[in-house]
C-alpha cells in the first residue's frame, strides 16, 4: 500500500521537473560539430574538390553504400561519379575516418526523411558542398608529391626541386 | 631434399634455391624487393635480412641477405630475431624517406608490394622530417605511366627490361639516392614486353596507363581466369571487370606457358571490347538500312531465311571451340567452313599433322627456355608469337648456366651468372627473310627467300640423317652452312626447331619437321614447335571443315541461300572482288560478331556475340593445349555467347525442315562440351581443360570478387534502389559475387585473382605455387591434346620424310615476291581496335632490299589495285623480294604473292 502511494507520488512529482522533451522541429536541439549525420564532400581551401577518388571510403563502408569512379584532369584525381545510398547508410563514420584527404565528412544534419527511397540516393552534385567543412586549412595536393596546375614538381611541402640528371655533382 | 630450421621449425626444402625462396615456400612472411622468381637475386635492396646461426650452440648468429645465401643442409635461420627485424625496419625506413605522400592517387595502391612490405616490417610512423628528393617523369608512350618519385631503386625494372626482355631503351641514370630509371629522353618504350614493368615494379613507378583511365582498386574488381586471344600461344590472363565493363588484363601464371610475363599486345589489346565499333544489339537490314531490332524479331527473320534453302556456316580461328562446334551442329559437316582460305587451312592442318607425327618432344614455352640449341626457320616469332620469342631469348642463356654450374655458382645468382655468361656463345640460329628482334642474341642469322630457307632446312635434315631426302644443286656455301647448323644441333642435349606459317609455306614447315625428326634419331628430346596465326587455329584444324574457296564455288553456283558467318571478317581472307561476288550471290548473310567489320554492312542480320571477357569457352593453342576462359563481365541481354546464339537460331527453325538434335537441348557449356567430345574424339580431353560448372570447394562455389568488394548496395541504385541479385553464372563454378570459396589450393584453371593475407600485390602468387617458379598448388591449367608420336625415328621405323623440295627462288626482273611483314602491333585483327595498340602501331611501309635504290615512295600493284607506299630499306632482305605489312596495305593479304613494283617519278605522282 505504501509502495503504491510512493510510486504515485514520485510520478506526480515529475510533473514539476524540468522537461527533457525538446519541441522538435519548432525547437532545434544542439548537435556538436562531430555529430554523425548527413555525409558531405568538402572542398580544398582553393575551392577544388577534395575527393581524389581513392576508394577508401567505399571499402571501409560496412554496408557497401558508397560507390565512385576515378577520373583525372591535369594530374588531379577526381570522382567521375560519387554515389551514396542513404537508405542503406548507418552513419557509422568509418568513411570519414578512412578518408586520407578530409574530403568526406559527416555533418550534424540528420533531417533526410523522404517518401520515396530512390530520393535517398545522393549523387556527387548532391553531396558536394562549397566549403572546407571541419578542416579549414588542409589541402592534400600541397603535401602530395603530385604536380597539379599551379604547383610544379618538387614544390610540395618538404620537397626539394627535381634532380638534374645531367649534373655530375655528388 | 634438405631440411632447414626457420625460427625453431623444421622445414623441408630444396637444395638448389636460396634462403628467401625457402622461407617463402615454407609459408613465412619475409619482405623482399629486388628478388623476383624469374629474374633471380642480386642483393640490391637489403630487405630480406635474416639471422643465420652456425650451429645449435650459436646464440649470436649473423645477419645475412636471404636472397643471396644458398640453402645449406640443416641451416638454422631466424626471421623473427629482434636484430634482423630491426635491420629490416631500418632498411624500409630508409627506402620510405623519399617516398611521396601520394598513395591515395597512386594506381598501385591496394596491390602495392611496397605497401605490403612496409606493413609487414611494422614501419608505421615517419620519423624523417626533412625534405624529399623529387624527379621529373617521362612520357613512356601509350602503355606505361611513369612516376619516378615513388622509386625505391630495387633495379627490377632495368633487370627485367634489359637482361630478360632484351630491351635497350630503359636504363638507370645518376647516382646514390638520385638514381633514376627511365629512358635517355621521353619517348615510347620500344620493347614488346614493356607492359610487364607494371607487374615487375614493386611500387607505383610504372603503372598501367590505359587502366589508369578507367581505374578501380583491385579489391573492387571481379576477376576471371582467361586466355589471351591475340595470338596462338595462348598465354593465361586474368581479366578484371567492374560495373560490367572490362578494366584490364593481367598476367596469370601458367608454369608451362607464359609464367610471369605477357606481351604488350596481350596486355593492352583488349580495347576492342569497349570500343565504339562494338555491336550491342541485333541489327536487321530493312530497306538497305540496318535497324536495331529485338532478339525475337531477329530470330523470326532468321527462321524466314532458313525456309528459302540451304544454310552454310563459316566460323573463324578466333572463335571459341564451342562456338565452332555449335555451328558445325547447326549446318552439318558438309556445309561447315573454317573461314580460312585453302592455303591457310592446309597450313594449319599440316602443322597439326606434323606435330602429331613428330617422334620427339613437343616442348612447352617453359621447356623451350631450357633448349640448348635452337633453329628458327622462316618465322619472325617476335611478331607472330611474341611470348615464344621471349622464351627463345631465354634459351640463349643455357650455355651460361652450364658455365655457372661448372663454376659452382647457383643459377639464381643473377648478376654472377650473367657476368659469367658474357663470354658464352649463343646457340640460336635464325633463318628468315627479314631481320627479327632475336637477331642480336643469335649465333648467326641467314637471310633468304622462304623457298631457299626450306631448301636449306631439307639440307640440314639430310646432313643429320642420311635417310632424309638430299637437296640437289645446293651451292657450296649453303651446303657448308647446312653442315654447320646440323653440327650445332647434333651437339646439343635438347635441340629445338621452330617454324610457322607466317610465310604460308607448307614446305618450310615440312623442312622444319624433317630436321626435328632427323634429330630424334640421335637425340630423343629434340623438339618441334610450329607457330600458328590465331588463338584457336589448332582447335579448328582438329575440327576441320571446308575452305572459303569451296564456299565461294557453292555461292557462285547459287547453292547457298543463307550464310551464317561467326566472328569472321571475310574481307581479311578474301579479296574485295570475291567478297562482292559472295554478297551478290548469297541472298541472306547473317553475321554473328562482337565488332563491326566491313562485312556487317552487307549482312541482312547482325547478331551481337559476347567477347572472351563476357563468355566462357575453350581455345586450343598452337601446342595443342585446350584452355578454358571464364567470364568476368555479365553483358546486358541480347549479347550472349556464340553457342547460345547458334542454339537460339536452331530453336527458331522449323523442326520438320531442319531436324537438329543435340544442339537445341544443351543446357550449359558442359553439355556442349560433352557433345563435342562425342563428335570429335581427338578433342575429347578439352572437356577436362577446367573443372565443370558443378565443381565446389567445401560445398561452395568459387568467388570471383574479393571479400572486400565495395559498393554492393549502391552501384546500381541510380537505376533501381532495390537490391538486385548477383548475375547467375550457370556455365562456371564461379559465383559472380564475393560469396564463395577462395584459397591457394584452388585449381590452377580457376584462380580469379591473387591475394592472400598480408600479400595484396601480384607477388601473392608465391603462395599459390607448390614451389616458387614451379607448378600451381591446385594443379595445372589446361590440358594438352597432342602427345608425341609413339614410333621413334629408328631404322626399323623410319620417319616418313617429306620429299617435295622446292626449287630455289630466282629473282625476276619485272616482278617481286611480296613477303608478309607481320607486325606485333598492326597485323593482328582485334588488337587494332584497341586505342593504345593503334597508337603504338606505325604507318605501313614497304620494305626493300638495302641494295635496291629508289625514291622515297613506290607503288606496289597487288590484286586489289596499286598501293603507293613509303619505302624503307631492310638490311639483308633477299633480292627480288619486298616486305609488305600484313593486312595493313591490302586488307586481305594472301601469300606468297608475285606483284609488280614501280618507282615514282620525282613529282610524286603515279606514272
Amino acid at each position: 500500500m505504501f509502495n503504491t502511494l510512493r510510486t504515485l507520488l514520485l510520478t506526480a512529482l515529475h510533473a514539476f521537473h524540468r522537461r527533457a522533451t525538446v519541441q522538435y522541429p519548432e525547437q532545434q536541439p544542439y548537435l556538436p560539430p562531430r555529430y554523425r549525420g548527413r555525409i558531405v564532400l568538402s572542398r580544398d581551401p582553393d575551392g577544388e574538390e577534395r575527393c581524389v577518388a581513392c576508394n577508401l571510403c567505399a571499402v571501409a563502408c560496412p554496408v557497401d553504400c558508397i560507390s565512385l569512379q576515378k577520373t583525372e584532369t591535369d594530374g588531379r584525381w577526381r570522382p567521375e561519379y560519387f554515389r551514396i545510398n542513404f537508405s542503406r547508410c548507418i552513419f557509422c563514420g568509418f568513411c570519414e575516418e578512412a578518408c586520407p584527404t578530409y574530403a568526406i565528412q559527416l555533418t550534424p544534419d540528420f533531417e533526410m526523411g523522404e517518401y520515396a527511397r530512390p530520393n535517398l540516393v545522393y549523387e556527387k552534385e548532391d553531396l558536394l558542398i562549397s566549403g572546407t567543412g571541419k578542416y579549414p586549412d588542409y589541402s592534400f595536393y600541397n603535401v602530395a608529391g603530385i604536380p597539379i596546375p599551379g604547383k610544379e614538381r618538387g614544390a610540395s611541402e618538404r620537397e626539394r626541386p627535381p634532380i638534374d640528371l645531367h649534373s655530375l655533382l655528388p | 631434399m634438405t631440411t632447414i630450421r626457420i625460427d625453431g621449425r623444421d622445414c623441408p626444402t630444396r637444395s638448389d634455391i636460396n634462403l628467401l625462396q625457402a622461407c617463402l615456400e615454407a609459408g613465412a612472411n619475409l619482405p623482399y624487393f629486388c628478388w623476383h622468381p624469374e629474374l633471380g637475386s642480386v642483393g640490391a635492396c637489403r630487405q630480406c635480412a635474416i639471422k643465420q646461426f652456425s650451429g645449435p650452440e650459436d646464440r649470436k648468429g649473423r645477419i645475412v641477405m636471404a636472397c643471396m645465401t644458398p640453402v645449406s643442409e640443416n641451416a638454422i635461420i631466424s626471421i623473427d630475431d629482434p636484430e634482423a627485424r630491426d635491420f629490416r625496419a631500418g632498411v624500409i625506413e630508409w627506402m620510405m624517406v623519399n617516398h611521396p605522400h601520394d598513395c591515395p592517387v597512386c594506381e598501385e595502391g591496394s596491390e602495392c608490394h611496397l605497401q605490403d612490405m612496409t606493413v609487414m616490417t611494422g614501419h608505421n610512423t615517419r620519423r624523417y622530417r626533412f625534405t624529399k628528393r623529387t624527379h621529373r617523369n617521362q612520357d613512356l608512350g601509350p602503355f606505361v605511366k611513369h612516376e619516378m618519385n615513388r622509386c625505391i631503386a630495387c633495379y627490377r625494372c632495368v633487370r627485367f627490361y634489359r637482361d630478360y626482355a632484351g630491351g635497350d631503351d630503359l636504363a638507370a641514370f645518376a647516382s646514390h639516392d638520385n638514381v633514376y630509371f627511365g629512358r635517355a629522353e621521353d619517348g615510347t618504350l620500344r620493347n614488346a614486353f614493356s607492359g610487364n614493368l607494371v607487374e615487375i615494379c614493386p611500387t607505383g613507378v610504372f603503372t598501367d596507363k590505359p587502366f589508369s583511365a578507367v581505374y578501380t582498386r583491385k579489391w573492387d574488381m571481379r576477376g576471371a581466369p582467361s586466355v589471351c586471344v591475340h595470338c596462338a600461344v595462348g598465354c593465361n590472363t586474368i581479366v578484371n571487370a567492374r560495373e560490367e565493363t572490362l578494366r584490364r588484363v593481367l598476367n596469370r601464371y601458367n608454369t608451362d606457358i607464359n609464367r610471369y610475363v605477357l606481351c604488350d599486345r596481350g596486355r593492352f589489346g583488349h580495347g576492342f571490347i569497349n570500343a565504339p565499333t562494338r555491336i550491342r544489339t541485333p541489327l536487321r537490314a530493312i530497306d538497305g538500312q540496318q535497324v536495331p531490332v529485338p532478339m525475337a524479331d531477329a530470330l523470326t527473320a532468321f527462321a524466314r531465311m532458313a525456309t528459302q534453302g540451304r544454310i552454310v556456316g563459316i566460323v573463324s580461328p578466333r572463335a571459341a571451340l564451342e562456338t565452332c562446334f555449335s555451328l558445325h551442329a547447326l549446318v552439318g559437316p558438309e556445309h561447315f567452313s573454317t573461314g580460312q582460305t585453302r592455303q591457310e587451312q592446309e597450313c594449319t592442318e599440316l602443322a597439326h599433322t606434323l606435330l602429331t607425327r613428330h617422334p620427339g618432344a613437343l616442348p612447352t614455352l617453359h621447356e623451350m627456355e631450357s633448349a640448348d640449341a635452337v633453329l628458327v626457320l622462316g618465322e619472325d616469332v617476335c611478331a607472330t608469337a611474341p611470348r615464344l620469342g621471349l622464351s627463345l631469348r631465354q634459351s640463349v642463356r643455357q650455355a651460361s648456366f652450364h658455365t655457372a654450374d661448372n663454376a659452382k655458382v647457383p643459377r639464381w645468382m643473377d648478376a654472377a651468372v650473367r657476368t659469367l655468361g658474357g663470354e658464352c656463345p649463343s646457340n640460336l640460329h635464325i633463318l628468315t627473310p627479314a631481320p627479327t628482334d632475336l637477331d642480336n642474341v643469335a649465333a648467326e642469322t641467314f637471310r633468304a627467300a622462304p623457298d631457299d630457307i626450306a631448301r636449306l632446312g631439307f639440307a640440314i635434315a639430310y646432313a643429320i640423317d642420311p635417310f632424309a631426302p638430299p637437296v640437289t644443286d645446293l651451292t657450296p656455301d649453303d651446303a657448308a652452312h647446312a653442315a654447320r647448323i646440323a653440327q650445332a644441333l647434333m651437339a646439343a642435349r635438347k635441340p629445338l626447331v621452330v617454324s610457322g606459317m607466317q610465310y604460308g609455306s607448307p614446305t618450310l614447315m615440312q623442312a622444319t619437321a624433317s630436321i626435328a625428326a632427323a634429330l630424334v634419331r640421335t637425340i630423343p628430346a629434340a623438339g618441334l614447335s610450329l607457330v600458328l596465326p590465331e588463338c584457336n587455329s589448332m582447335g579448328l584444324a582438329m575440327l576441320g571443315g571446308l575452305p572459303l574457296e569451296t564456299v565461294m564455288e557453292q555461292a557462285r553456283a547459287g547453292e547457298i541461300s543463307t550464310l551464317v558467318v561467326v566472328e569472321n571478317d571475310l574481307t581479311r581472307h578474301l579479296d574485295l572482288a570475291d567478297v562482292a561476288d559472295l554478297v551478290a550471290a548469297v541472298p541472306n548473310i547473317v553475321v554473328i560478331d562482337h565488332t563491326m567489320t566491313p562485312l556487317c554492312q552487307h549482312a541482312s542480320l547482325v547478331l551481337p556475340i559476347a567477347t572472351f571477357s563476357e563468355s566462357n569457352g575453350t581455345l586450343v593453342n598452337q601446342e595443342g593445349r585446350a584452355q578454358r576462359f571464364f567470364q568476368a563481365v555479365f553483358p546486358p541481354a541480347p549479347i550472349q555467347a556464340g553457342w547460345r546464339w547458334i542454339q537460339a537460331l536452331a530453336r527458331s527453325l522449323d523442326p520438320s525442315m531442319h531436324p537438329i538434335t543435340g544442339l537445341i537441348d544443351w543446357r550449359d557449356l558442359d553439355e556442349a562440351l560433352a557433345a563435342l567430345a562425342m563428335a570429335f574424339p581427338d578433342l575429347a580431353p578439352a572437356v577436362m581443360a577446367a573443372p565443370e560448372a558443378d565443381y565446389r570447394i567445401n560445398g561452395e562455389k568459387l568467388r570471383s570478387q574479393t571479400y572486400r568488394a565495395s559498393g554492393r548496395t549502391v552501384i546500381r541504385s541510380f537505376v533501381s534502389v532495390r537490391d538486385q541479385p548477383p548475375p547467375a553464372s550457370p556455365d562456371t563454378p564461379f559465383s559472380s559475387s564475393m560469396e564463395g570459396a577462395y584459397e591457394p589450393d584452388m585449381p590452377g584453371a580457376l584462380v580469379p585473382y591473387y591475394q592472400t593475407p598480408a600479400w595484396n600485390s601480384v607477388q601473392a602468387l608465391n603462395r599459390f605455387q607448390s614451389e616458387i617458379g614451379g607448378p600451381m598448388r591446385g594443379g595445372p591449367s589446361g590440358i594438352r591434346l597432342l602427345s608425341p608420336a609413339e614410333n621413334q625415328n629408328t631404322e626399323a621405323q623410319p620417319y616418313a620424310y617429306a620429299t617435295d623440295i622446292p626449287a630455289p627462288y630466282i629473282p625476276q626482273a619485272d616482278t617481286v615476291l611480296v613477303l608478309p611483314d607481320t607486325r606485333l602491333f598492326g597485323s593482328e585483327e582485334l588488337s587494332m581496335f584497341s586505342p593504345p595498340i593503334t597508337a603504338r602501331s606505325s604507318a605501313p611501309t614497304l620494305g626493300l632490299p638495302a641494295s635496291a635504290t629508289g625514291s622515297g615512295r613506290m607503288v606496289l600493284h597487288l590484286e586489289d589495285g596499286p598501293h603507293d607506299l613509303p619505302v624503307e630499306p631492310v638490311p639483308g632482305l633477299p633480292e627480288g623480294t619486298v616486305l609488305c605489312p600484313t593486312h595493313m596495305v591490302a586488307r586481305a593479304f594472301r601469300f606468297p604473292r608475285i606483284a609488280r613494283l614501280e618507282g615514282l617519278t620525282d613529282g610524286g605522282e603515279r606514272p
